[in-house]
């Protein structure tokens, strides 16, 4: 069959199974953009191509599946580099098809031409510059296998007009074997005698804590985490980018660690003696300062990514391998020697016999929980407090309300408010930090969920980055809703201005009301509420949890002055953790 | 004359990597060094015997980066096929040198008494200097650059060093491939990820 490169694309996305393409076009894909009118693939026009690919990610975190985005040569390229960017840091399988400027004119500055190959080299896991429309198949069929195999990211595609216009004959690659990936073999098993030297840590261990991060969410593994958990009595911290990967309200759950983490979940990192990393990265915003981190632990690291294991803390045992596969594994290992279900006895004479009970360490972090819970004031006739709107909007939305954050201040509220019991329901930029997130990824979550309810939990300054793609939901009908804690100022920068540079605050006021956000809300076709006291929360969360024809935005007005508690300042030791004034007194 | 093994010093690996033949792969190497900070002493980069591939020796400084986490990071590019890490007392290296030298009458005739002690050959010849290739261990072309110096260097170019494996002396010892880096029992030639 006798087809165009263009053709061969949107077919070749058609037979990976892709549902829904979020794009823009421009003359450089002109050609793919035909094909998509005859094709049972959904595309979703955004009105920035920043949007198209957060909306991908989010497409990608709730589903498992990876997100596709389309985008035109020159601009429509380089607008697509912060979200590979960001979906490069936070592993998100991402597969980004951007048009170029014909082969014979490569080169010579023509218009919108841009090396959009050579920008990206580093911040996609890899690329492609198609020069021959018979390869298309092929090369797609290796883009979705490179993004969504060993640890996930993002790639792209890029194909030049005249390869698309280029006729070829169809085919589709029947295996793995026709796809020319001479370097590429991702390996998911771990090795047998490390993964037995990791169970044998485990049974020693006298005050351990199970280090989960994203690669538990990757890896499909938060079932057999649970299962590890339940089965050793180990508790679990969960990073930012794992929220979700184990039950908040789970007895063992401590919560995030990290720079902004709950004072007993960084405090049980520091002291613990086994820390088991699985899926986690040690990334600084977890570690504070690497050389006082977790000083007396011993560190089993389970990644999929060999190059992650020893990159800043040395294990003692570093497993390269999938973490669902691990686990099962570990699981096994552990029942080898004499652990046996939760409940029963292990086996007499084993390893799992002799092991230490847990029992005083579990004491020790019911104490800190006590201690230094994770609290707020919240007084009746002051200013409305942004973990309030958190916690009310929490607990009237259902249990597996999928949550987008942008970056900043409210981020940390939202991931430490919210009690995520389920995986796949809290979205967010972790490694890269990409404010203006929220609402494009929120629409790419709703598209891919549109059974389950999504709240974009954003920040002003976050919000106006980004909210034009409002338009696009109340276009396709894509009713997500926005609650945006407007303080009215850059509220991290701010934060850290008043305690880092003696409250000179350069930069960061907003305004609360410039712009109008309810008037802006319905000039985007959404509907548009307005909260300023605690009292009128509830009511609005009602209404807006009533509307599934729209998008909905709430301009919650919320105190300006308050601040992300507990903090580890940037550069210190977790040991010198700073918790609020409501927080607890007498912390180290 | 005493040429050390390895006169860059320990610091320095040599790594052989086996990369596709296609556009970009040298950009997508030197950019993975420049983005992640390691530093290269040298690098050469010629076609293999087989066309889809080109070998890539390089000179890594290992007081940038952990020579581990070197190999890690590379071995993630979806183009490199293998990476053997060439301990440089098991390796044969090589460099070529094309150097031009200041040699009016009066030093010539000493000029190219020390090119023939270092078997190098005279390539070029104008009316006050002369133009030398020289072939060998990086150490010997170390020593010729610091004995012709003193006459006057006008211009010169080093290839930067390729090598391989030394062959074996012994019919019981064989070469190791370890695949995925875990474990070192060859010691001297480590293939950390190798084309199936």
């Amino acid at each position: 069959m006798r087809i165009t490169g263009a053709q061969a694309l949107i077919k070749s996305l058609e037979m990976q199974g892709v549902e829904v393409v979020f794009g823009l076009p421009g003359g450089a894909i002109l050609p793919v953009y035909d094909p998509i009118l005859d094709s049972t693939i959904r595309h979703i026009l955004v009105r920035h191509e920043q949007g198209a690919g957060h909306a991908a990610e989010g497409y990608a975190h709730v589903t498992g599946r990876p997100g596709v985005a389309m985008v035109t040569s020159g601009p429509g390229a380089t607008n697509i580099v912060t979200p590979l960017m960001d979906a490069m840091m936070d592993s998100i399988p991402l597969v980004v098809v951007s048009g170029q400027v014909p082969t014979a004119a490569i080169g010579t500055d023509a218009f919108q031409e841009t090396a959009i190959t050579t920008i990206t080299m580093g911040i996609t896991k890899h690329n492609w510059l198609v020069t021959n429309a018979a390869d298309i198949p092929r090369v797609v069929a290796e883009a979705f296998h490179v993004a969504t195999t060993g640890r996930p990211g993002p790639v792209l595609i890029d194909v030049p007009k005249d390869v698309s216009n280029a006729e070829m004959d169809w085919y589709w690659p029947q295996s793995l074997d026709e796809l020319d990936l001479p370097g590429y073999h991702p390996s998911t098993t771990g090795d047998p005698v490390l993964v037995r030297q990791a169970a044998e840590l485990i049974l020693q261990a006298q005050r351990p804590v199970v280090y989960a991060g994203g690669g538990i969410l990757k890896a499909r593994a938060a079932g057999v985490l649970r299962q590890l958990v339940e089965r050793t009595g180990i508790p679990v911290v969960t990073t930012l980018m794992a929220r979700g990967a184990f039950p908040d309200r789970h007895p063992l759950a401590l919560g995030m660690p990290g720079m902004h983490g709950n004072y007993t979940a960084v405090t049980a990192m520091q002291r613990a003696d086994l820390l088991l990393a699985l899926g986690s990265r040690f990334d600084d915003r977890v570690t504070g300062k690497v050389a006082a981190f977790a000083p007396g632990a011993k560190v089993v690291h389970v990644d999929i990514d060999p190059a992650e294991l020893g990159k800043v803390r040395r294990p003692d045992v570093a497993i390269a391998g999938d973490c669902k596969v691990v686990i099962e594994a570990l699981l096994e290992a552990l029942h080898e020697l004499g652990l046996g279900a939760p409940g029963t006895e292990p086996a007499p004479g084993s390893p799992a016999a002799a092991r230490p009970d847990l029992a005083p360490w579990l004491a020790q972090l019911r104490a800190w929980q006590e201690q230094f819970p994770l609290t707020y004031d919240q007084d009746s006739g002051g200013p409305l407090k942004p973990q309030f709107v958190v916690e009310t909007l929490r607990d009237m939305t259902p249990d597996d309300t999928i949550v987008v954050a942008g970056v900043g201040q409210h981020q940390m509220w939202a991931s430490q408010y919210w009690k995520f019991d389920h995986p796949y329901t809290w979205v967010n930029s972790g490694g890269s930090g990409t404010m203006g997130f929220a609402v494009p990824a929120s629409i790419g979550a709703k598209v891919g969920r549109p059974d389950a309810m999504v709240w974009a939990i954003d920040g002003d300054g976050c919000f106006q980055m980004t909210a034009q793609e409002l338009v696009t939901a109340s276009a396709e009908r894509i009713p997500v809703k926005v609650a945006i804690l407007n303080n009215a100022y850059l509220g991290m920068v701010r934060q850290w201005q008043e305690l880092f540079y003696e409250e000179r605050y350069s930069e960061v006021y907003l305004s609360p009301d410039l712009p109008d956000y309810v008037k802006w809300a319905e000039a985007m076709g959404c509907v548009g509420l307005r909260v300023e006291t605690p009292e009128e929360v509830a009511p609005a969360i009602d209404k807006a949890n009533a509307v599934d024809d729209r998008p909905v935005v709430i301009d919650f007005r919320t105190d300006a002055f308050e601040k992300v508690y507990p903090m580890v300042p940037a550069g210190a030791s977790n040991d010198d953790i700073i918790v609020g004034p409501a927080q607890g007194q007498g912390g180290r | 004359m005493v040429v050390p093994a390895d006169a860059a010093g320990v610091r320095h690996h040599i790594l052989s990597v086996l990369v596709e033949n296609k556009s970009g792969v040298l950009a997508r190497v030197a950019s993975l060094f420049s983005r992640r900070g390691y530093n290269i002493f040298s690098l050469a980069v010629a076609p293999t015997d087989d066309e889809r591939f080109s070998r890539i020796t390089i000179v890594v400084d290992v007081e940038s980066a952990p020579l581990e986490q070197i190999v890690r990071q590379l071995d993630k590019l979806v183009n490199v096929v293998s990476i053997t890490e060439l301990a440089p007392e098991h390796a044969t290296e090589g460099e070529l040198l094309l150097l031009t030298v200041a040699a009016g009458p009066a030093e010539r005739g000493q000029v190219i008494q020390l090119v023939g002690v270092f078997e190098g050959k005279i390539v070029d010849v104008g009316r006050s200097s002369l133009t030398v290739m020289l072939a060998g261990t990086p150490g010997k072309i170390d020593d010729f650059e610091h004995l012709i110096r003193p006459y006057g260097i006008v211009e010169l170019q080093r290839t930067g060093r390729v090598a391989l494996p030394r062959l074996e002396r012994h019919a019981t010892s064989q070469l190791h491939s370890v695949a995925g880096g875990a474990g070192d029992p060859a010691g001297d030639r480590r293939t950390i990820h190798e084309a199936r």
